[in-house]
């Protein structure tokens, strides 16, 4: 008989693949409607659009950013761009100043008062028909804020549109498979977005029409993660999020193995308080596809990963404790000579074959992302590098994020 | 678009999901009785090779010695050992099958003994015999010990013969060889030669109280290389 623990595994693994085959049939349904437009479009109108660029200490990279955003592929007259200083203590405003002479940019300072803060200070001078929010960390494709458009040119019910993320020139290991990690999102995004499922819309330039936030209001204080809190806000009104996968924003990731920790303590610390805060969102059919899936599956998704490390961890203990029992009974040199490989012992558990499945289905939508975004079908050994990475260490900040969640201790934002 | 419930849809990747799973269990289920196949395979062998040995003892009974074959039949016996304790480990949604071949195991072990003995009395060979009782429970961290001593002893001395024992096996045969020797129940035990060793024994400590064992190596390192064939 299967032990109690087996059953709960196995239950948490049928949902979890569950999800991604969920995902996959609804490639093979809309995979035609899914290309990459070369080129400049041209739409029919051009829409009076604001983005909002919050900063905190950003002096790095907001030079690079508002440039980016100056050379959009969009009528100036039509868009308008708001640097916001969220009080910060480096050069980032004096940089900022720097940029007064565009007669379409707009420059703000406050106090530190959070994210959220920045952006609502954005929204609180907005005249425009649409508003987007950029994180001064990145750095946006010419073609993107048009392509992006003509999603709300099509379908009037789409009330925000999101952007492809990206990590440009990954300059190390932790970058690299964190860019393979990204296709992966990147089809999982485009599948959500076809299911209206999205449950974030995160800082890297998604755009919202206004009269999302004459209906709601401006964003909240919300764990750190107001990008998650206006998603679901947006799903409480049933209001339609879209994504546009060929509308590239360029992100600048964390580029050591502690910052990528803390980025995703924080998202996920978020993500559960979230979830927490829109519970009566969950398993209610009138919400559609992210109550009854995405969001069930985000929690999981958290406890399969979970469960599965410290089965994973616990089998490999107790091999080494095996191994070193044999080398302090009988010694090393015959432990190696005793071993000799069978066939008989290459043991093959059904967990083992469901497992290769889900794993290939991952590699499949790694693929698939990165053909929607380089237009090209190419593996890489970077993919395996980010299975064997993530399978070790996205535990840990699933665990941290469990624990300070329960004991709500908020991890800093850097 | 997808409408917002496609319950036709869930529904559909439900069974895909589930015969994914099914597949998997499947399979999974091919190959364990594959192996459960292999081992059957192998103790039919092996119960034809002790049959053709108890044949081949009593025809040369009236003629010498040297024309009794040790066969591979320790060897294999070795292999099945140690594949059936493996089963028994890692294969542990149904223990039926596997209860059943550590008993007709067992019943082969004590044939081959009785036989081996026999043929030891008779023409005077040198073989050493192990009676080793252990209970797979993994909390007999001691009995984990044994089996890594008895494995390497084996390898090392062919002329040892090692027969192992689950205790607690519900096998008639074990409990009247538990009964001759007045084996105790706390396991790993050891009847060497016909004397009871109660706990773990290292390697030096089974060779101390087998020392025919260091002599025979000694006496087969001095031998021509080919001669090491036929040990009884």
């Amino acid at each position: 008989m299967a032990s109690f623990g087996d059953i709960i595994l196995y239950i948490l693994v049928f949902l979890f693949v569950y999800v991604q085959v969920f995902f996959f049939v609804t490639f093979l349904e809309n995979r035609k409607k899914i290309f990459v437009r070369n080129g400049n479009i041209k739409l029919t109108k051009y829409p009076t659009v604001t983005i909002i660029v919050s900063c905190w200490n950003e002096d790095k990279t907001i030079y690079k950013t508002v440039r980016s955003l100056l050379a959009i592929d969009y009528p100036k007259e039509k868009l308008k761009i708001f640097l916001v200083d969220d009080g910060s203590t480096d050069n980032t405003w004096n940089l900022m100043k720097s940029f007064e002479k565009y007669s379409n940019i707009h420059i703000f300072h406050k106090e530190n008062g959070g994210k959220y803060t920045a952006i609502n200070l954005g929204l609180e001078h907005l005249k425009t028909e649409f508003v987007a929010c950029l994180d001064a960390d990145s750095f946006v494709h010419p073609q993107a804020l048009s392509r992006m458009m003509q999603s709300f040119l099509e379908n009037k019910d789409i009330m925000a549109v999101i952007p492809a993320t990206i990590i440009h020139n990954p300059t190390n290991f932790i970058q690299s498979i964190q860019k393979i990690e990204y296709f992966g999102s990147i089809f999982v995004k485009k599948m959500l977005g076809f299911l209206n499922g999205l449950p974030v819309t995160p800082g890297t330039l998604p755009i919202y029409r206004r009269e999302v936030f004459d209906k709601l209001g401006g964003f909240r204080k919300a764990h750190n993660t107001e990008d998650g809190e206006i998603a679901l806000r947006m799903h409480q009104h049933n209001l339609r999020i879209d994504y546009c996968h060929d509308a590239y924003v360029y992100t600048v990731p964390p580029n050591s193995l502690y910052k990528l920790y803390k980025q995703r303590l924080r998202w996920y610390y978020g993500y559960i308080k979230n979830l927490i805060d829109y519970k009566h969102l969950l398993l209610r059919p009138k919400f559609g596809v992210l109550s009854l899936l995405i969001l069930p599956s985000g929690i999981i998704s958290i406890f399969a990963v979970v469960v599965l490390f410290i089965v994973i961890v616990s089998k490999f203990i107790n091999f080494f404790a095996e191994k070193i029992i044999k080398i302090q009974t009988i010694g090393f040199n015959e432990v190696l000579h005793l071993s000799k490989f069978d066939w008989f012992y290459f043991n093959i558990k059904s967990m083992s074959l469901i497992l290769i499945v889900s794993y290939s289905l991952i590699i499949f939508s790694i693929l698939v992302g990165r053909k929607m975004t380089e237009n090209r079908f190419k593996p890489s050994f970077y993919i395996i590098f980010y299975m064997v990475t993530y399978s070790v260490i996205a535990p840990v900040w699933l665990l941290k994020a469990v624990y300070n969640a329960i004991v709500s201790e908020s991890p800093s934002w850097r | 678009m997808t409408t917002q419930n496609d319950w036709k849809k869930y529904i559909i990747v439900f069974f895909i999901t589930a015969i994914l799973f099914a597949s998997a269990f499947y399979v999974t289920n091919y190959l364990y009785n594959n192996k459960i196949n292999q081992l059957k395979s192998i103790q039919d062998n092996i119960s034809i090779d002790i049959l053709s040995s108890e044949t081949q003892f009593s025809l040369f009974q009236e003629l010498s010695c040297k024309d009794v074959n040790n066969s591979v039949l320790s060897q294999e016996i070795n292999n099945i050992s140690d594949k059936i304790n493996y089963s028994e480990k890692n294969f542990a949604t149904d223990n039926t099958d596997i209860r059943y071949l550590k008993k007709y195991y067992s019943l082969l072990e004590i044939k081959d003994y009785l036989l081996m003995k026999k043929i030891s009395e008779r023409c005077g060979t040198k073989n050493s015999f192990v009676l080793y009782m252990y209970s797979p429970d993994p909390t007999c961290t001691d009995c984990v010990k044994q089996e890594y001593v008895l494995s390497l002893l084996r390898e090392k001395y062919p002329q040892l013969r090692i027969y192992s024992f689950d205790y607690n096996l519900d096998l008639s045969a074990i409990k009247a060889l538990i009964s001759i020797y007045k084996i105790p129940a706390n396991v790993p035990v050891m009847v060497i030669n016909g004397k009871n060793y109660s706990g773990f024994k290292t390697v030096e400590e089974v060779e101390k109280i087998v020392p025919e064992l260091k002599e025979s190596l000694k006496i087969q390192e001095t031998k021509p290389a080919g001669d090491n064939k036929k040990i009884l």
